[in-house]
């Protein structure tokens, strides 16, 4: 069953200016319940206006947005628990942190939403857990803590609210490699414990192939595709087309193709196309 | 060739707190020689030391043991201070901390009329380092307008239009999409190749560093590898332990050769490992 689902959505800035723009051009799509999916799309593609949909920051010019079958916006006065559904960590978090201490920042959205001590206390726990921030830390002053830390807090922050859906834009930008790796095994670990269903913004697509089970791809206000991750894959120079970065690897393999070595596979990931040529070497020993 | 920047044994640990406790060590003991004219990638996690080393380049940091020469000038030596910054100017990471005009072209002009340059002069400087980057037609414009890369190469063509032997670029890219990135990289390699500016650019992107001359890599402090890209890329065991990346195509190869393939440790580029990869098959 979709979780999450657009019908015809459409999004105008500043309709009747003269600086009139279509950001989201009538677009449909259903998200099931516990899928991974990475989004991506070129700056100003309108990925942002359409995840700014998503918990209702944004009101769709025409179209709808449903979220568990039902319209955000049937009822406006309910909008506020569409944002306690659908939590949105938006970019550089970490400059959104403003409690005396780590315990009390992760808090404050489960406080919000009126839940008692003891349920805030497990929640904001078991998310410090999944995104790696140790017990000694919770009466730390979050203003204490490294770049990356912070960053966690952030996200973890919107995580105890346990939203159906959690919505991060960009969460690795700015990191290094080790750090990035970092958060997106802490974001799989609460993935893995609650089966929510998690939309990741990126423009690295060497990153999403590790994680998404769909790709939600943006161009020019306009649905490109949402598809199984190996489809989109499959359609490696289109993307490349439009702006996206293709993962070096499956450049590599687009080049044999190219020239004649064709392995009929999509291959998006070091460790496949390792296990996918050793097959294939081994093989042509055995012949 | 002239070399152009050398550090001799530079040591760097911040203030001492309030009890008098001097703190760690950011830098132990660096000694590195650039080249006019080179292109070198440095890398490192973060906390390695790089963006303290790439500040005393222009002397927005001094040594606390050793030196830092550039171009000939101590950078200790105040009196050369605005010399030397005007040899080597530096890029940061975010385009907004960095624009100080309300017009593009003025922002460019920025330091030429704190430097009294003359008017003529000035104008001819401003509009060959806005071309020289790809943002003449934006002179006019209000920096606010611009996207992220356009912003990074304002800042660059202010930095162009002083006529510096080097610039200093602190992971220029990390806040920007992918045609912004790629957009800054062309205008630094044009900066190099054209007018033969030293480039020494700070990054965590591994396929930016492998497009350099050179590739110096540290870790807590110091200096741990400096070589070609493919000599550093190849010490694949190496990188990963100290939480660093390889380029796909390098992985790739080592996993190979790790399952007992004869192919080179050395590849970096796609071409070189579609090209390994089809002598396997021969």
């Amino acid at each position: 069953m979709a979780i999450l689902e657009t019908q015809e959505l459409t999004y105008t800035y500043s309709a009747g200016t003269p600086f009139e723009k279509t950001a989201v051009d009538h677009v449909s799509l259903k998200i099931e319940e516990g899928q991974m999916v990475g989004v991506m799309g070129h700056t100003g593609s309108g990925k942002s206006t359409l995840i700014q949909h998503f918990n209702g920051l944004l009101q769709p010019t025409s179209g709808k947005v449903l979220l568990d079958g039902k319209d955000i916006w049937a009822d406006k006065n309910k909008i506020r628990d569409v944002r306690f559904q659908v939590g949105l960590v938006f970019q550089y978090p970490e400059y959104q942190i403003f409690e005396e201490t780590v315990f009390k920042d992760i808090a404050f959205g489960p406080k919000n939403m009126g839940l008692d001590e003891a349920e805030i206390k497990r929640r904001v726990l078991e998310t410090a857990h999944d995104i790696g921030l140790s017990e000694a830390l919770m009466e730390r002053s979050p203003f204490e803590l490294s770049g990356g830390q912070k960053r966690r807090v952030a996200i973890a922050g919107v995580m105890a609210m346990e939203p159906k859906v959690l919505i991060l834009d960009e969460p690795t930008a700015g990191l290094d490699p080790a750090g990035r790796d970092k958060i997106l095994e802490h974001i799989k670990a609460y993935h893995q414990r609650t089966k929510n269903t998690i939309l990741i913004v990126s423009h690295s697509m060497e990153d999403i192939a590790t994680f998404a089970d769909k790709i939600l791809v943006m161009n020019k206000a306009k649905l490109f595709c949402y598809d199984d991750t190996v489809n989109v894959f499959a359609r490696a120079e289109e993307i490349s087309e439009i702006g996206l970065d293709v993962p070096q690897i499956t450049k590599v393999f687009g080049e044999l193709k190219r020239r004649g070595l064709d392995f009929g596979k999509e291959v998006y990931t070091v460790g496949y196309a390792r296990d996918l040529l050793l097959r294939n070497l081994k093989e042509r020993e055995v012949q | 060739m002239e070399k152009i920047i050398e550090t001799d044994d530079l040591y760097f640990h911040y203030e001492s707190d309030e009890e008098g406790n001097i703190p760690e060590d950011v830098l132990k003991g660096i000694n590195i020689s650039i080249k006019q004219g080179e292109f070198v990638a440095v890398l490192g996690h973060n906390g390695c030391g790089k963006s303290t080393l790439a500040k005393h380049i222009n002397a927005i940091l001094l040594p606390t043991g050793g030196s830092v020469i550039v171009d000939g000038i101590d950078t200790k030596d105040e009196d050369k201070l605005f010399e030397l910054r005007q040899r080597a100017g530096m890029v940061f990471q975010n385009p907004d901390n960095q624009i100080v005009s309300s017009i593009v072209e003025e922002d460019v002009a920025f330091a030429l009329e704190n430097l009294g340059v003359p008017y003529e002069e000035m104008r001819r400087r401003v509009d060959e380092s806005l071309k020289a980057v790809g943002m003449y037609e934006y002179r006019l414009h209000s920096p606010s307008q611009l996207s992220g890369g356009q912003k990074q190469r304002v800042a660059i063509a202010g930095i162009i239009a002083m006529q510096p032997k080097c610039i200093i670029l602190d992971e220029p890219t990390a806040m920007l999409d992918p045609q912004g990135r790629k957009e800054v990289l062309a205008a630094i390699h044009k900066m190099n190749r054209e007018k033969g500016i030293t480039i020494v650019l700070i990054t965590h992107y591994m396929d930016e560093a492998a497009d350099c001359d050179r590739v110096v890599v540290m870790d807590k402090g110091e200096v741990v590898l400096d070589d070609v890209p493919s000599k550093v890329f190849s010490q694949v065991e190496k990188l990963k332990a100290i939480g660093l990346d390889v380029p796909q195509v390098t992985e790739l190869a080592w996993e190979l050769r790790r399952a007992g393939y004869d192919i080179s440790p050395e590849i970096i580029t796609e071409e070189e490992c579609a090209d390994a990869i089809e002598r396997l098959f021969a």
